[in-house]
């Protein structure tokens, strides 16, 4: 069995399963955010930065974060995967793709720990 | 094996996309925006948490129309990916599978996320 080196986890179900995972923390953490965003119409500074100074909330944007770059690349790879069969090209685009993601990562994680 | 008799039907106005392909194809075009705005969206998280002068001055900035109009069609991307992905997770389900169904959960997803747009827009401006 031919393997895909560029894939997530290198295992089609299991790209399957982390997609679909990924997908449930991240609709939920949409679904705090808009409960949160109704419950303080004229949003001010101080209990923005309350809500993120809160371990609960840093730990979900953690993990949001954390499936957010995996939900993106199984994404960006089945699309990629789909439409450009040149595969020196898609592994450029990949790397790019991998590169951007990398830097969100870190970047959100410093906007996270900067609070 | 030739099919030289099989009739061939180029009267492009009359080949059209399913609803469900289009639904499909949002869906990706609406991952891609999504992906492509991430450095966007965290640019914006960032100077919301940086300090209140930052936090206020986000504020202010919200008063031009042009970045109300970035964030709409950036929520209204998350808006679509959301529902139809909500959609996919319930085909895998089993719920919606057959060819009507598919359909069916077509238009709700469509019907849906143009009323979620909608509500943004209104609470943006």
């Amino acid at each position: 069995m031919v393997e895909s080196v560029s894939s997530w986890s290198r295992n089609g179900l299991r790209d399957f399963l982390l997609q679909r995972l990924s997908a449930v923390v991240i609709a939920a953490y949409i679904v705090t955010l808009v409960f949160y965003f109704a419950c303080h119409p004229a949003l001010q500074y101080y209990d923005w930065e309350s809500l993120y100074t809160a371990s609960w909330m840093r730990i979900f944007s953690v993990l949001t974060l954390l499936s957010l770059i995996i939900h993106a690349w199984i994404g960006m790879w089945t699309v990629l995967t789909d439409y450009i069969k040149w595969i020196l090209l898609r592994g450029l685009v990949q790397a790019v793709i991998l590169l951007i993601l990398s830097i969100c990562f870190i970047w959100g994680i410093m906007i996270l720990w900067s609070v | 094996m030739k099919h030289d008799k099989r009739p061939v039907n180029l009267a492009l106005t009359t080949l059209r996309f399913p609803i469900t392909a289009i639904i499909s194809i949002l869906h990706r075009v609406s991952g891609l925006l999504l992906f492509l705005s991430l450095p966007f969206v965290l640019y914006l998280f960032q100077q919301s948490l940086a300090s209140i002068e930052d936090f206020d001055s986000l504020q202010d900035c919200f008063q031009s129309v042009i970045l109300r109009l970035v964030v709409w069609v950036v929520l209204s991307a998350l808006w679509y990916h959301l529902i139809a992905g909500i959609r996919h997770l319930l085909m895998d389900w089993g719920v919606g599978e057959s060819k009507t169904g598919g359909r069916i959960g077509a238009r709700i997803v469509l019907v849906f996320s143009m009323a979620a747009i909608l509500l943004t827009g209104i609470w943006l401006w």
